[in-house]
């Protein structure tokens, strides 16, 4: 590219807009006709969209119900809690960057500074100064990692271990009614919170999980290698939502009456098992495309299984799929949005219950459309990160 | 069967097959510590296949195989024995494109020779220097030349200070001008006294260090000897043929 780049174009070629409009838009007589209906369909479609946010659609429902979409009916008094948690991962987020990405100047402005942003929006005062916290504590991460990076590294990555259970532990609080952090029972969260959570869990659990489904495909062992094959081609025969009706009306016929699993947990055991078959077929591709060779050079050296395995062709198999597994995080993302139809309140699931108050009757346009900017914005933020990464990692080169 | 103190290779009828296809057909061999062995022939005589089965790249069928007085069988723990006591070097060097030069070299003896990270980074340093790329250690793989690449591999299979080292066409898969750098290690290697196994076609090589000549066709050993008497009165037609024609470009 950049060679490309260096050697300019004879001064003809180089006059402009004109000259790449005519030439990319204009160049026949089809192309001029289907540009200038396409123009017409975008125009109508913008202006139809943009007429309808701004003087039509009724924006309340969204700054009334803020808190609902954040966090559904998690109680008010205890949501420092969250906060907390989260300013515990934004503090990581500002280490690691220091740490891994210290060249990343414009991912890193973005990233510690998106909840000072997000403060503009219309959160209500408490919200903002936690925003604002947020990104403050951010800065302060990335500010200790930049002075002491090779001192903090194992510290940083260990706080990445835990972050998880940190975090649900702050959500879910840990002492009876009377003390610090009272429980907050399953049922009241909810929101993005919700979707999150759900996210985070299928991920981390379906990872491992499936690259284990992927070596057991290829085990030695026939057992074993049944087993994984039964495994994988079921769950993949079957689509996410029939297993999560499984796991919330089929489960309990199967455990002793007394012992009930919590109805966020069913959802999440669902979610990993369903994500896992799918990791395990592409990191099964990933193992087929590393040369014998690489097999071969590590058994001569005296590794055996298992470390040629963890050093020599795990790392190259994830490497080489990486685009492909940011694919089914997002898709995992955006999947558990089928919980609302066993009746949690995730995004999608919350939108019903804002819309069943009396007072947003009819308001579906607006909360649909809130949602799928939320959406849409942490898929793109997934994917976006990811490229980075890829780059950083020189995925596809070498 | 008994190993001599001088022997450290014992092949005696090994065979082997690739489903139907009879790829070794009764393989016998001693070598001696410090022997230099070139192993020569047509394509797909066997020749990777049997040195393949020294290390248990390969497994044998019938026979027997004696490396360094463990006999090679079913047996995890001798198959792990013995793939520590030689080392392997392949045509497509089969670096690993994920760690560098050092780390390439330094995995194995850290976590299967259980050395400190300290100790292998030492030893992978001089070796580096030993194959006259000491600069290169903090390179990835894909960075270097092959030449350089292939002789990181000697590095690496040294760096487990093997007794045996096999090597299979260690030159065929590199530019002319970069096959005297590989073939200069391996001499040096040769003179060193390390016991070698030396699959490959560079006759000049050959004619210098090695101590025994093995001619394979068909999964046979056709014809063994010194270079002085493969080279100047070979007995079967066979080999006459094949020398004629390599020898001829
Ligand atoms: N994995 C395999 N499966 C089937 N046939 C093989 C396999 N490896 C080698 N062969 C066959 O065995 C014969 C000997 O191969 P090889 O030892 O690689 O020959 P050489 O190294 O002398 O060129 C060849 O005919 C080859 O096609
Ligand atoms: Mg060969």
């Amino acid at each position: 590219m950049t060679q490309a780049n260096s050697v300019l174009p004879p001064l003809a070629e180089r006059s402009g807009i004109l000259r790449w409009l005519r030439k990319n838009l204009f160049g026949s007589w089809l192309d001029a006709a289907l540009t200038i209906i396409g123009a017409i369909i975008i125009y109508w479609a913008i202006k139809g969209f943009l007429t309808w946010a701004f003087t039509v659609a009724e924006w309340e429902v969204i700054s009334a119900n803020m808190r609902l979409i954040m966090i559904g009916q998690y109680p008010l008094e205890q949501v420092g809690q969250l906060w907390i948690a989260l300013g515990f991962l934004m503090f990581l987020t500002g280490n690691s960057l220091a740490i891994w990405a210290r060249k990343s100047y414009f991912t890193t402005i973005l990233l510690l500074a998106s909840p000072a942003l997000l403060a503009l929006l219309p959160f209500g005062d408490d919200p903002r100064k936690w925003l604002i916290i947020l990104s403050v504590t951010g800065v302060i991460g990335w500010g200790m990692g930049w002075s002491k990076p090779e001192a903090l590294g194992r510290i940083v990555i260990l706080g990445w271990v835990l972050s998880l259970p940190v975090f649900i532990l702050l959500t879910r609080g840990f002492t009876p009614e009377d003390g610090i952090m009272p429980i907050v029972g399953t049922n009241l969260w909810g929101g993005l919170l919700l979707t999150f959570l759900l996210t985070v869990v299928g991920i981390l659990f379906s990872f491992p999980l499936g690259v284990l489904l992927a070596l057991g495909r290829r085990s030695e062992l026939p057992v074993i290698r049944l087993a994984s094959i039964t495994y994988i081609e079921l769950v993949r025969g079957v689509p996410l939502i029939t297993i999560l009706f499984m796991a919330q009306l089929m489960l309990p016929l199967f455990l002793p009456p007394n012992v009930t699993i919590d109805r966020v947990l069913r959802a999440m055991v669902g979610i990993t098992l369903f994500s896992a078959a799918y990791l395990a077929e592409n990191v099964r591709g990933g193992l087929q495309a590393i040369p014998k060779g690489q097999f071969e050079a590590a058994q001569a050296l005296g590794l055996n299984g298992a470390q040629t395995m963890v050093f020599i062709i795990l790392p190259q198999a994830l490497r080489l799929i990486i685009p492909i597994l940011v694919g089914q995080f997002i898709a995992v993302f955006k999947d558990t949005a089928l919980v609302a139809i066993v009746g949690l309140f995730d995004l999608v699931g919350i939108a019903k219950t804002v819309l069943a108050q009396p007072d947003f009757l009819g308001l579906q346009r607006e909360v649909y459309v809130f949602i799928s900017l939320i959406y849409w914005v942490l898929s793109y933020g997934m994917s976006y990160l990811s490229q980075r990464l890829e780059e950083k990692l020189g995925v596809g080169k070498r | 069967m008994l190993q001599d103190r001088d022997t450290i290779i014992t092949a005696r009828e090994v065979h082997k097959w690739y489903g139907n296809f009879h790829a070794l057909k009764g393989i016998d061999m001693d070598v001696k510590r410090r022997e230099v062995i070139v192993i020569f022939g047509p394509s797909g005589s066997g020749k990777s296949t049997f040195i393949r089965t020294i290390n248990r790249l390969e497994e044998h069928q019938r026979g027997q195989i004696i490396v360094d007085g463990i006999e090679l069988s079913h047996d995890v723990r001798n198959i792990e024995q013995i793939r520590m006591d030689t080392g392997m070097v392949f045509q497509q060097f089969n670096l690993f494109p994920h760690l560098t030069v050092m780390q390439n070299i330094t995995l194995s003896p850290i976590q299967v020779r259980k050395w400190t990270k300290e100790k292998a980074e030492e030893i992978a340093l001089q070796l580096l220097g030993r194959v006259g790329i000491p600069e290169q250690a903090h390179k990835y793989p894909g960075q270097l030349s092959g030449g350089q690449q292939q002789r990181v591999a000697i590095a690496r299979a040294l760096a487990m200070q093997p007794k045996i080292m096999l090597f299979d066409e260690p030159t065929s898969a590199l530019d002319p001008e970069m096959i005297k750098e590989v073939l200069d290690v391996m001499v040096e290697l040769a003179k060193s006294g390390m016991t070698m196994l030396v699959v490959t076609h560079e006759m000049g090589f050959a004619r210098a260090v090695a101590d025994r000549m093995f001619f394979f066709d068909q999964g046979q050993i056709v014809e063994s000897g010194t270079p002085e008497e493969i080279f100047k009165e070979p007995k079967e037609e066979r080999t006459k043929l094949f020398l004629s024609q390599i020898l001829s470009h």
